[in-house]
């Protein structure tokens, strides 16, 4: 299963793993914002709806 | 215009040391420098037009915020803005107050400070041409950083982050010059391209500083 | 549906974008896993680079977005300045932070692939060189935007940042090129392998690319949703407080 990386499987390894988690990590971030501020905003429009009505 | 400079030069060797900490802080970066390196001679001979074109872009750096500041704080930049002066010429005039308070002293202090250094004598030319050329590229860039932080209070580090990135190809002709005519080399080609750069940014950067200095006047 | 200005508009936008997302991630997350798993798992070793030659479908793809996303951003900044789009503004501020992530991933797997094959982790190479630069650029054009208090003058001056940060990072990319060569003998450390590429790497390459592309588009556009939505709070807020 594992491809044979020979002597450079440190360096091929730790630049994979470096990356996916910089993307997981920038993913995770933006999406945990997105949630966060669009539950926000729900929360405070549907208030101001109910103080005016 | 004229009255707007002479102003700003009086305001500045006037109130507070402004004028002269510059020079102060390039004589204090380039002592420290052989503290940090070692006294080697022939160590310093090679990286002397380095560390003073480095140490005038510090010091340079220094005193931007004093370009905009106190005129922004005490209002008197918002009288300029209604004056029938273009923002333009009130951003090309700061410049070069700036320029004739800390850049020119910087250039005529370098040589004095190459001594220290053992700059070989073939370079001081070469070392002051290239400041002379150089430095007024700094300060026009400067206001433009300058401008664009003028609003954020503490704004100090901010500025240096963002002028810093725009003064790399001003730094990196301005060494180059400074470089191989220490070495005795032919300097032409940086020393063309370094005065090009200075006078793109004077021609075209007084525009884009106008613009951000309206936009925080708003 | 008659013109691309209609998704200005940002309720248009967040509309249309919310249907489109779903399906820009689910192929962005489809080419991604494709795409490297194609080229971790099913490419052979480079007779010289040895099993290394894997990282370029990470490193190539990323340092293309890290540059793309800043071309976007200076689009973007124009379309502002011209057209005074609030779309257009915020689209630009959700970008940044996308590009400096690409930016470290590319330094981050060069560094990690020359350590190996050049012997040094960096080297003040034009291309590595330029890309630092362009790091400093994202670093300052998020910095301007996170101190700025007011949307439209933070929109503004990050706008004229980015236009005359492009102007400068370009004469940065030629000094650069100058600089290097005054210093040493010309390059021999750039021996890019995309120039002569065999199909074997250029098939997954090509998908990889693709992957990190629609990537970073699904975060560009989730993030303008975001910004969008904060800048609405925002406005709603201070309205409140006006009574």
């Amino acid at each position: 299963m594992m491809p044979d990386l020979g002597r450079y499987a440190e360096a091929v390894l730790s630049s994979y793993a470096v990356s996916l988690v910089l993307l997981v990590l920038l993913a995770a971030i933006s999406i945990r914002r997105a949630r966060r501020v669009k539950r926000e905003l729900d929360a405070y429009e549907t208030r101001l709806r109910r103080d005016r009505g | 215009m004229i009255a707007l400079l002479i102003r700003d030069v009086r305001l500045a060797i006037r109130a507070g040391g402004g004028f002269g900490l510059g020079l102060a802080f390039f004589l204090i970066v380039v002592v420290l420098v052989p503290f940090g390196v070692g006294p080697r001679t022939e160590l310093l001979t090679s990286i002397a037009p380095g560390i003073l074109w480095l140490g005038a872009l510090l010091a340079c750096l220094l005193s931007l915020d004093r370009i905009l500041a106190l005129d922004w704080e005490d209002g008197s930049l918002d009288l300029l803005a209604t004056s029938p002066l273009p923002m333009e010429g009130v951003v090309s005039m700061k410049a070069l107050a700036h320029w004739l308070t800390t850049g020119l002293p910087l250039v005529i202090a370098a040589p004095v400070l190459a001594i220290m250094l053992n700059l070989p004598p073939q370079g001081f030319g070469p070392l002051v041409l290239s400041l002379i050329l150089g430095t007024p590229a700094l300060s026009v860039i400067g206001t433009f950083g300058a401008a664009l932080t003028v609003g954020v209070k503490r704004g100090g580090l901010l500025l240096s982050l963002l002028v810093l990135p725009l003064y790399v190809p001003t730094l990196i002709f301005g060494a180059e010059v400074s470089r191989r005519g220490a070495e005795g080399m032919d300097f032409s080609t940086p020393l063309a391209m370094l005065a090009g750069i200075t006078c793109g940014t004077i021609a075209i950067l007084p525009f884009a500083s106008a613009a951000v200095l309206r936009v925080n006047l708003r | 549906m008659s013109s691309v200005w209609e998704y200005a508009n940002p309720k248009k936008f967040i509309q249309t974008s919310d249907r489109v997302l779903p399906v820009i991630a689910a192929m962005a997350v489809l080419c991604l896993v494709t795409g490297l798993i194609w080229g971790f798992f099913f490419t052979p070793d480079d007779y010289k680079q040895g099993s290394t030659v894997k990282i370029i479908f990470i490193h190539v793809p990323s340092a293309l977005m890290a540059i793309n996303a800043w071309l976007m951003m200076v689009v973007a900044s124009i379309i502002w300045i011209v057209r005074r789009h609030h779309v257009s503004a915020l689209a630009a501020r959700a970008a940044a932070p996308v590009g400096v992530v690409m930016t470290i991933i590319a330094l981050a797997t060069g560094a990690i692939w020359g350590q190996p094959m050049w012997g040094t982790w960096w080297a003040w190479d034009p291309r590595l060189t330029s890309f630092l630069i362009l790091f400093l650029f994202y670093l300052g054009y998020i910095a301007l935007w996170a101190a700025i208090e007011n949307d439209d003058t933070a929109a503004d001056l990050t706008s004229i940042l980015c236009i005359v940060g492009s102007v400068f990072a370009l004469m940065s990319r030629y000094a650069v090129n100058f600089w290097n060569q005054g210093l040493h003998q010309p390059a021999t450390l750039t021996v890019k392998t995309d120039s002569n590429i065999a199909d074997v790497f250029y098939y997954p390459l090509m998908v990889s690319i693709a992957g990190f592309m629609l990537f970073c588009i699904a975060l560009i556009v989730l993030g303008t949703q975001t910004e969008i939505r904060a800048r609405r709070m925002r406005a709603l807020m201070a309205r409140e407080r006006m009574g």
